[in-house]
Parts: C-alpha cells; sequence; structure tokens
C-alpha cells in the first residue's frame, strides 16, 4: 500500500489496488444487484456509507477495543449501520428495497467492510480511516456500475431506464441480448474487467503457479 | 414429505446458493485450489448452515416476529415488533454457534476439527450463512422447511465449491493469458458453470 495520504487512501482502491478486481473482497453481494444501473448505483451509495462511517467509527474508540473480542465488536458496529441504511430504504424507497431484497442485509458480510475495519481504521485516525471507507466504497461502486452499465446497455437496451438502443419488440432494430441478464453474464463481465485492469497494470498479474517445463529432448517425442 | 423433498432438489439445483445468488463467493473463490480443501469447507457450511437456519428460525418467530412475544405472557408485548432487531441478533446467532461449534469439535471430534482448521472461524463472515438465514426470513419458511432449506442450500454450495476446485486442478495444465491468469480465469470458469446450473431451473418433483 502506497504512503497514508488523503489523497492517496481516496484514489488508490478504485484502479491501482482495487478491493473486487486485485483483493477478491466483496463478490459476494457484487454480483446479483447488477442487472439495471439504478440498482447498483443506490447498492453502492449503501456500501461507501456503510465502509466510511464503519471504518470511523471502529477507529473512533479503537483504542478501548480489547482485541480479543474486536471482530465482535467491529460487527455489532456494522450491522447497526446496515439496519439504519435498511430502514430508510424501506422509508422513502420501498421498491428498491424489495428490489435487493436480502442483499442489503449481506452488506453486513460484505468483506470490504470487514477488511477496511480490521485492516485499517484499527490503526489508523478517524478521519483518514472515514475517507479510506469512501475510497474502498468507490472502488467497489467503480465495478458494480461498470458491470451494472454493460448489463443494462446490452441486456435491455436502457441506461437508468432510459432507451437507448430501441429494442426490436418495440418498434426498433437492437435485438436485446438476453444472456446479460441471466447471473453468469457477470462473472464474465468481472473477469474481462480484471483482464483489461491488469493489461493496464502488468504488476498485479499473478505469478503462474505451474509453468510447463520447456521440452528438453525434442527428438524422443518425435 | 414430497413439499421438503421437492424443496430440497429446488434449493440445491435451481436456487443454487454459489452458482445462482452469488452467496459465499469470497471464499469460494479464494479455497477453492484444491479439492480437499474445498471439500473441507463444504462439509463446515454444510454443518453450520443446517444449525443456523433453523434455530433463527426459532428466534424469529419467537422472539421477533410481530407479536411473537405474546407467549411470555405479558400484556402489552401483542403490538411488539422487533424485526429490525434482525440483522444484528442473526449475525449474533451465527458468530456465537460457529464459536460453540468449534469449541465442541475441538473438545469431542478432534480429527474434524483439525480437518477443518482455519475455515471454521472463516465462515462467520461467509455470505452463504447469512444469505440462508436471511432468505429464510424473507420467504417465511416454517421450522420443518427451514431445516430442510439450511442443509440444501449447504450442500448445494458444497458441491458447486467442489466441482469448481476439480475444474481448477485440471486448469493447471492449461495455457491461460498472462492477465487473466489465476483470478480472472476463475471468474469465467465459474461463470460457465452458473450457465450449466442454470439447466436446471424450472426443475420440479
Amino acid at each position: 500500500m502506497s504512503a497514508v495520504t488523503p489523497k492517496g487512501v481516496l484514489t488508490t482502491p478504485i484502479f491501482k489496488n482495487n478491493p473486487i478486481a486485485l483483493q477478491i473482497l466483496g463478490i459476494c453481494s457484487a454480483l446479483a444487484v447488477t442487472t439495471s444501473m439504478s440498482v447498483s448505483l443506490v447498492m453502492t451509495l449503501a456500501v461507501i456509507f456503510v465502509t466510511a462511517f464503519s471504518s470511523m467509527f471502529v477507529s473512533l474508540i479503537r483504542h478501548h477495543i480489547p482485541s480479543s473480542i474486536r471482530i465482535i465488536v467491529q460487527m455489532t458496529i456494522i450491522a447497526s449501520l446496515v439496519i439504519v441504511v435498511d430502514q430508510i430504504l424501506k422509508a422513502f424507497a420501498y421498491e428498491m428495497s424489495k428490489q435487493l431484497s436480502v442483499f442489503v442485509g449481506l452488506i453486513i458480510t460484505n468483506c470490504i467492510v470487514m477488511g477496511r475495519a480490521e485492516g485499517f481504521a484499527m490503526t489508523n485516525t478517524p478521519g483518514l480511516s472515514f475517507l479510506d471507507g469512501v475510497g474502498n466504497g468507490l472502488g467497489y461502486g467503480f465495478i458494480l456500475m461498470t458491470v451494472g452499465f454493460v448489463r443494462e446497455l446490452l441486456g435491455s437496451g436502457s441506461v437508468f431506464g432510459f432507451t437507448v438502443l430501441q429494442p426490436v419488440q418495440d418498434g426498433g432494430w437492437y435485438v436485446p441480448n438476453g444472456l446479460l441478464l441471466l447471473p453468469p453474464s457477470a462473472f464474465f463481465i468481472i473477469g474481462l474487467i480484471i483482464w483489461a485492469l491488469r493489461e493496464m497494470q502488468p504488476e498485479q498479474v499473478e505469478e503462474n503457479e505451474f509453468k510447463m517445463k520447456e521440452n528438453t529432448q525434442p527428438k524422443e517425442a518425435v | 414429505m414430497e413439499h421438503y423433498l421437492s424443496l430440497f432438489v429446488a434449493t440445491v439445483f435451481v436456487e443454487n446458493m454459489a452458482l445462482a445468488f452469488f452467496l459465499g463467493m469470497c471464499t469460494f473463490m479464494a479455497v477453492s485450489k484444491k479439492v480437499s480443501s474445498a471439500i473441507g469447507l463444504g462439509i463446515a457450511v454444510i454443518t453450520v448452515l443446517t444449525i443456523t437456519v433453523p434455530v433463527n428460525n426459532l428466534i424469529l418467530h419467537y422472539l421477533l416476529a410481530e407479536g411473537a412475544l405474546t407467549w411470555t405472557g405479558i400484556s402489552g408485548t401483542e403490538n411488539v415488533d422487533l424485526t429490525f432487531l434482525g440483522y444484528l441478533s442473526y449475525i449474533g446467532v451465527i458468530a456465537a454457534i460457529v464459536q460453540i461449534l468449534e469449541m465442541f469439535l475441538d473438545k469431542y471430534v478432534p480429527a474434524l476439527y483439525n480437518a477443518l482448521g482455519v475455515f471454521l472461524p472463516l465462515i462467520t463472515v461467509n455470505c452463504a450463512i447469512l444469505g440462508g438465514v436471511l432468505f429464510m426470513a424473507e420467504r417465511n419458511y416454517n421450522f420443518g422447511e427451514s431445516i430442510v432449506y439450511g442443509f440444501g442450500a449447504g450442500f448445494g454450495w458444497a458441491l458447486a465449491i467442489t466441482a469448481l476446485a476439480g475444474i481448477r486442478e485440471k486448469l493447471k495444465y492449461s495455457d491461460v493469458p498472462a492477465g487473466l491468469q489465476g483470478l480472472g480465469i476463475t471468474f469465467i470458469t465459474v461463470g460457465l458453470m452458473s450457465l450449466g446450473f442454470m439447466s436446471f431451473s424450472g426443475i420440479q418433483l
């Protein structure tokens, strides 16, 4: 991780150290909510809110948490914040909360939130932890919005519910690709995003653990 | 009986935790490099889900749901609705049960305890467990259904991770583009598996 500066903690998680693409954290809830962009946006905002505030609160009381029970303390803070988000959604955006169903609750076990509370907030000041939470939430949101954009645009020909590519059944020309509305397509898209990010930043490429040995006796093979 | 069987089959194949709802993905990707460790984790998930889903079902119906406290006989409890405390109590119960299970296995079944090793505490933050509990609460299962659902969900998850580990062991010998190495190709593999599992949708007994 680079130097701990306010700007650094805010921007590195987006491309350089993306929580989803590099650290395999928080994919659990990321995939099922990306069929349309508006749902992805709400999910992103919820995760940014929870990550930022849980990091801040954990950091505020970090000198008072006995290390043997720190996980349960962090869990309690996170779960309370998620309850707040869930109640707000139910009160002001009931349709949206129906669509997200259990995935709001699953923010509790989203590894990004826990990971940042445990890995960053326990050793840094509240202000920095807050920014780190926002940064990681943005990194999560970046992947989520990209996947949501591709899936909604090619799957139903619209962006945020506005028709961009007129589908055939409404008299247009675009034949919607039904595969992109199905769950598996999210995996393909994330796989391709990881590929693209790693082409841009070759130092992220994983070592090949099982490299084939060069054929040393080519004559015998013939 | 038939109802339970059909629920079980639907939970394992049609609504597979890992491949249809993407739950427990973090561990799914991280621990699927070897078949033996995948099976260990799978068994742990089955055990924890089979216990936590019914226990949380009881808590929901006897403590949290609207009017659930009437059995205490205290007047004025008919209108108490504590469902908003759900998340907090579910995660607390899961953490406690995992801890108890760990101590129990350590004392009475040390062989299994050693085999599961570090996976057991990790299960607390596995989204598949909390996901299973939340689906149970959302769909209003009764106690019997929740046992079947818990076991079925765990079994489906274990099946998926074992299959993925098998594929990844074979994948060692293939020539993958550098950028896709490791995580990238795993995502695409899981996507293809998930596509395969889609063919089960609509199956009913």
